[in-house]
């Protein structure tokens, strides 16, 4: 059902939305078009085809969460220890101001708009529409408000910048579009964090968040995203990532909240040199769909990528991962390799697994590999014969598994914190 | 004093019978060498005694410390003082050496109602194991056997004895594909680790291993059996033989039954 979003469009047009730059008001206008002719994707869409959305379809988010306040104190376990690192925190999609560390460089993309609207107009909507989902087309209709970073050229941000997206129950039956766009303007270094977790509850909501990053050239980015919302509720994300020569863009992504839950990772290579890292870990239990979907642009000459996805799942929880590779004829001496593992710890957990590799270059190197498989029972009869019980065994061995991919993290505090939460989750799930 | 015990040990695996009665006894302060052909059951013997799953024992008994150990989980036989040095020590990507054998060595204290060790006081006691198998700290931060050559995969599972301090250790093969260093080795972990209370089975094809650790008792085990026990002459004998004589034996000797 798509009405209920066209007519809260035409409301939201009609009073907030009417005060913003005629530049958005057009790019808005195009993207629920785009919205309204597409519908929300079916499994009859390549790109959607083990992921059916009939949940949210069926169900109507387009109602606006009731506001909420939440305190410092509720968001502490969420800081990784560290309260001194930048933030920018949103409550229900909405900024909360008192809650953040803003700077003009670093506030909410609302007060962005407000101020210099000009600075954002290269930066929102801008990607095209082979990169754009159903859901991100929605977002870019109705997203009132994101962050808003820009590191200037040749800026070294000391801290990691901590995004946090939290929800609360006044969000249940709500859809939460938020959008941020984050610049990293040649020469510079930042880390980012980005954190989606529901407070207080297990509300069910829609989230639909995008994030459109540049990285200019000779930049070098690490980017953790960090999704355990509640697990009732509903998660779509999109990340576009932008890279010029030489830059360089690193990216972890741990998923495991959400009753579906799907991420679109889109990194462009724009220019020669340019390299991109990304690692996933996503973890379902019981009814959980996790879908993971990745697409590595090598547009240019002798760029690099480096993927590996892993996955853990049980119960009747169901995994999808895409990892789309293109190398354009220009993207001569490409350098790409893809790996995603599945463990399964239950005869009904499943997995859909499919690299996609399009290849119109020659003088490439292009390599992928897909694992799917249990525990191999060699293993724990090892560490059994040395006097680990069976428990401790299986639950050594499923952390190791995840150990490839956490030890990936730029951030030394966020791997430590999310080593003890991922390690927590496994016990719930051996 | 008997240590361990077997008796009538019968084991299958995929209903195709692999141990055919065997009866063993081993006491404290031995060495007892098992020597035999190809595909024999050597290692089936020392898996089922260590508790491998995968094995169905269709009768007999496996005595050790006043406890029949078919009765117990392989983690509880290991927490009883049973030490398996497999023949193909298994690769566990993402675990450290460190980290596993910390968990492995508190694990077994905590089963003996001993305080668990903290990660300092245990990198003091790794130090003087290490040494014994001429090894360096480093070891201990890669991934268990992950990527580890033949013969280093060896020597870590003697690292792990050396830890643990079994009081019956199964070797399996531990000898075979070292090099002559290796060999010393190994052979100086078991004689260091060599006490009145304990004892060592060694799985072994060659009597070069018995040259440096001088067994006991050396059998023959052929076709699930054992059909020959004697003492360290009989390995010398093998050697200069081979096996045939020994089965033929065997084979005469069942018919004659
Ligand atoms: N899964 C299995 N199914 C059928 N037969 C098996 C299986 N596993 C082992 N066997 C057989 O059991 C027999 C005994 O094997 P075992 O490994 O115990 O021999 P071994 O004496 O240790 O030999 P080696 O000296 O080569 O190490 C062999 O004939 C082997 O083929
Ligand atoms: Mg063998």
């Amino acid at each position: 059902m798509i009405e209920p979003y066209l007519r809260q469009f035409d409301a939201f047009a009609a009073n907030g939305g009417s005060t913003s730059p005629a530049w958005l008001q057009q790019r808005r206008a195009a993207a629920i078009e785009s919205f309204r002719r597409s519908g929300l994707p079916s499994t009859k869409d390549e790109d959607w085809r083990f992921t059916s959305v009939a949940p949210i379809s069926r169900g109507d988010f387009s109602k606006s969460p009731e506001p909420s306040r939440v305190s410092l104190a509720e968001l502490e376990p969420y800081l990784f220890g560290q309260p001194d690192w930048p933030r920018l925190v949103f409550v229900n999609g909405i900024f909360d101001p008192g809650l953040s560390t803003e700077h003009p460089r670093q506030t909410s993309l609302r007060r962005g708009l407000d101020t210099a609207p000009a600075d954002l107009e290269p930066h929102i909507g801008r990607h095209g529409p082979t990169d754009t989902t159903p859901f991100s087309s929605l977002n870019l209709a109705l997203a009132k408000d994101g962050a808003w970073i820009r590191i200037p050229a040749g800026v070294v941000e000391p801290a990691p910048i901590h995004l946090l997206f939290v929800t609360t129950p006044e969000a249940s039956d709500a859809g939460v579009h938020s959008r941020s766009v984050i610049v990293v303007e040649a020469k510079a270094r930042a880390q980012f964090v980005e954190s989606y977790l529901t407070l207080r509850g297990a509300p069910r909501h829609l989230t639909n968040t995008v994030i459109e990053m540049s990285i200019g050239e000779g930049a070098w980015v690490e980017h953790s995203r960090i999704q355990r919302e509640s697990e009732a509720g509903f998660h779509i994300g999109l990340t576009h990532v932008d890279q010029s020569a030489d830059s360089h863009y690193r990216s972890f992504s741990l998923a495991m909240g959400a009753s579906l839950a799907r991420h679109d990772l889109q990194t462009r290579l724009n220019a020669p040199e340019a390299e991109a890292l990304l690692y996933g870990l996503y973890l379902g239990n019981r009814d959980q769909l996790v879908d993971n979907h990745t697409s590595i642009f090598h547009d240019h000459p002798r760029c690099r990528s480096w993927e590996v996805y892993k996955g853990i799942l049980d119960d009747r929880a169901h995994g999808v991962f895409n990892g789309k590779i293109f190398v354009t004829p220009l993207a001569q001496q490409t350098d790409a390799k893809q790996t995603n593992r599945a463990l399964l710890l239950s005869d009904t957990a499943r997995v859909d697994t499919k690299p996609q590799l399009e290849i119109f270059a020659d003088d490439v190197k292009c390599t992928h590999g897909a694992t799917v498989g249990q525990l191999d029972p060699m293993w724990a009869f090892y560490l059994r014969s040395r006097g680990i019980p069976a428990d401790q065994a299986h639950r050594m061995m499923v952390a190791a598994f995840a150990a490839e991919v956490l030890d990936e993290i730029a951030s030394e505090p966020v791997r430590e914190a999310l080593r003890g939460v991922v390690a927590q989750r496994l016990d719930r799930l051996g | 004093m008997a240590l361990l015990v077997i008796k009538d040990l019968r084991a299958a695996i995929d209903e195709k019978e692999i141990l055919k009665g065997i009866n063993l006894t081993v006491d404290a302060g031995q060495v007892h060498a098992i020597m035999g052909p190809n595909g024999s059951g050597k290692s089936t013997l020392v898996q089922v005694i260590a508790g491998h799953p995968g094995y169905q024992v269709t009768s007999g008994e496996i005595w050790f410390k006043g406890q029949n150990l078919l009765d117990l989980e392989p983690e509880e036989r290991a927490q009883a003082g049973v030490f398996l040095a497999f023949q193909y020590p298994v690769e566990i990507p993402g675990v450290t050496n460190a980290y596993f054998l910390r968990a492995a060595y508190n694990e077994q204290r905590k089963a003996r109602g001993l305080e668990e060790v903290d990660p300092i006081d245990f990198l003091d006691l790794l130090e003087a194991r290490l040494r014994l198998v001429e090894w360096g700290p480093e070891i201990m931060q890669r991934a268990v056997n992950s990527g580890f050559s033949g013969g280093e995969k060896k020597r870590n599972e003697i690292l792990q004895m050396a830890v643990l301090e079994p009081t019956l250790a199964l070797l399996d093969e531990t000898d075979s594909g070292l090099d002559i260093d290796a060999l010393r080795i190994v052979a100086q972990g078991v004689n260091a680790l060599r006490r009145p209370d304990n004892a060592f089975v060694l799985v072994t094809h060659y009597q070069r291993l018995l040259n440096h650790i001088v067994p006991d008792v050396v059998h023959v085990l052929a076709d699930g059996q054992i059909v020959r026990s004697g003492g360290k002459e009989l390995a010398l004998e093998l050697e200069a033989r081979g096996y045939d004589w020994t089965t033929e034996r065997a084979a005469t000797a069942g018919a004659a039954r």
